[in-house]
């Protein structure tokens, strides 16, 4: 049971992950994932002081807050400091992480949290925490529901969006004269990666988000040229990966979140390297059987 | 010279874009009439791109203000459409002919619907305007870069708009496609639709435009072709930058010269 609900929680997480994360990659801002993956950090720990408890909501605000902060920042920097694109990302999220850093270990002592288990998370204790009803029933991990919640409400943003994201996504400029706001698609995106990440933190840390941010999207633009089977695969890709990383973990006897996150990194090699459409291989026997 | 018309589709009063707070459209003041087919000339840098981004209301406008169907731009959203630069998107992206295309209807289905057959059928149809039904599955990274423009043009098409802003159209593309698509901006313009294209080639100018605008950060010239396109003005346009450039001048209105050899 317990391997389940892991594997169960790693795919919820690559699910919404990957589903964002195809939007991300066509934007170029991959890293745009992984810097607000770190700088939710304070947020949660502002939220912790504030209320005194890990209750889900609080730091959910807390960290989404923070997110769309962090979004903001970045813009900016970019826009009126004029510093590049990627120098603003590096320059806000490392800031706010430390800060998160800090805050944790002046108030060690109070706070229920670690460096540790930010960014590396513990998936294995995700079937610990478990919602027993009032009449002894056991509902399953608190994670696992919060989720499922979590991935129902992307995947809802992603159909009823889909047209603007994918526009806004694909030409902004078109978008902004047929009067489609690009700004607020962007800043519901980067709430929709705030959410997912704050959810998904804690079971298995900031880089394995990153991972599924961005690994199983560009494995899945490697492998396809529609952009809806592109979502398809990201999914599946990470799904995938959660089984696999899972048993390789237990045969290796290490870390969850880092076996995932390795599959993750092959299956991107292999779509390299065998992709019909991509692959590095494949093109090369095509251009041999066509010299022959 | 400059123009200016009773009941324009297009009035821009006193506008001022500056980047980095640098003026680059200094007081442009002008209006535009329906159903005709506008060319905006002038040097690499004159804030051609700029003039008509701003028209759009894609950048913020230091001072100004513009109005289309004597209406503000928001509330005529539907009536407008934009053809962007070719280079400004990325072809490699996941899509297919079909569905950047589709894109033109987006603006007129609102929130959370989804493209009907309606939808899918006036694609279908912009797409067979601009010669390209039968790359309507193929991937957008296939393209020619004269295909690419058809696929631009076709989108703008499915919105079925009133007025079209294009910049730079004829960019890049071989002389089938160019042909191809003037033909059909004039086709646009005879249904009673305003086109508005930035264009950088001054022979084939005379010949595509019925009012032409000139530009060179301020407003050098704006009216009908034959009244705007002489030497003084656009010696005025580009200044003396390139002696060639009053030969041309002076054999475009002696019209000694075809704009363009016909096919």
């Amino acid at each position: 049971m317990n391997a389940f609900w892991i594997i169960l929680t790693g795919s919820l997480v690559a699910t919404c992950c990957s589903l964002l994360g195809c939007f991300l990659i066509l934007r170029r801002m991959a890293m745009v994932g992984d810097a607000i993956s770190h700088a939710v950090l304070p947020g949660i720990v502002i939220a912790f002081m504030f209320t005194g408890s890990r209750d889900t909501i609080p730091m959910l605000i807390g960290a989404g807050l923070l997110g769309v902060l962090t979004t903001f920042l970045i813009e900016f920097f970019h826009r009126f400091a004029r510093v590049q694109a990627d120098a603003a990302i590096g320059v806000t999220f490392t800031w706010l992480f430390a800060i998160g850093i800090i805050l944790i270990s002046v108030f060690a002592g109070q706070v229920d949290l670690d460096q540790d288990c930010v960014l590396y998370g513990e998936i294995a204790y995700v079937p610990l925490d478990l919602i027993i009803t009032e009449g002894g029933l056991s509902m399953g991990p608190r994670t696992v529901w919060m989720l499922a919640v979590v991935t129902l409400l992307i995947g809802l943003f992603i159909v009823l969006g889909y047209k603007e994201l994918f526009l806004t996504t694909f030409d902004p400029a078109f978008a902004a004269a047929i009067g489609i706001s690009t700004s607020l698609w962007y800043y519901l995106l980067m709430g929709a990666v705030s959410l997912t990440t704050v959810a998904s933190f804690e079971s298995v840390g900031a880089i394995l988000v990153v991972a599924f941010l961005v690994a199983p999207p560009a494995t899945a633009y490697l492998l396809t040229d529609d952009f809806k089977t592109m979502l398809g695969i990201s999914v599946l890709l990470g799904t995938i990966a959660s089984f696999a990383g899972y048993y390789l973990a237990v045969w290796l006897d290490g870390s969850i979140a880092g076996a995932i996150a390795t599959v993750t990194g092959i299956e991107f090699l292999l779509a390299f390297l065998f992709s019909p459409t991509h692959g590095k291989l494949r093109r090369q026997k095509r251009v041999q059987t066509v010299g022959h | 010279m400059i123009l200016q018309v009773k009941n324009p589709v297009v009035e821009v009063h006193d506008l001022t874009v500056s980047y980095d707070r640098k003026p680059v459209l200094w007081g442009i003041d002008l209006t535009l009439p329906a159903g005709a087919l506008v060319g905006v000339i002038g040097p690499n840098g004159a804030g051609k791109s700029t003039l008509i981004k701003a028209m759009m209301n894609l950048l913020p406008v230091s001072s100004g203000y513009v109005r289309i169907f004597d209406q503000p731009l928001k509330q005529v959203y539907s009536r407008i459409s934009y053809v962007p630069q070719r280079e400004s998107v990325d072809w490699d992206f996941p899509a297919s002919v079909f569905d950047v295309v589709l894109m033109g209807r987006y603006g007129q289905l609102g929130l959370f619907k989804r493209p009907r057959k309606a939808d899918n059928d006036a694609a279908m149809e912009a797409l067979e305007k601009v010669g390209m039904q039968g790359f309507a599955n193929r991937q957008i990274s296939q393209l020619s870069g004269g295909q690419q423009q058809r696929v631009f043009l076709a989108r703008a098409l499915a919105q079925n708009a009133d007025i079209y802003f294009m910049d730079e159209p004829f960019a890049g593309v071989d002389i089938a496609t160019e042909t191809a698509i003037i033909q059909l901006l004039r086709l646009m313009r005879d249904e009673g639709k305003t086109v508005i294209v930035v264009h950088h080639d001054l022979q084939s100018a005379s010949d595509y435009f019925d009012w032409v605008v000139l530009l060179n950060m301020r407003l050098v010239a704006s009216g009908p072709t034959e009244q705007v396109l002489n030497q003084e003005l656009l010696e005025q346009t580009y200044g003396g930058k390139l002696t060639l450039l009053s030969k041309v001048g002076d054999l475009l209105r002696k019209q000694e010269f075809p704009a363009r050899e016909k096919s």
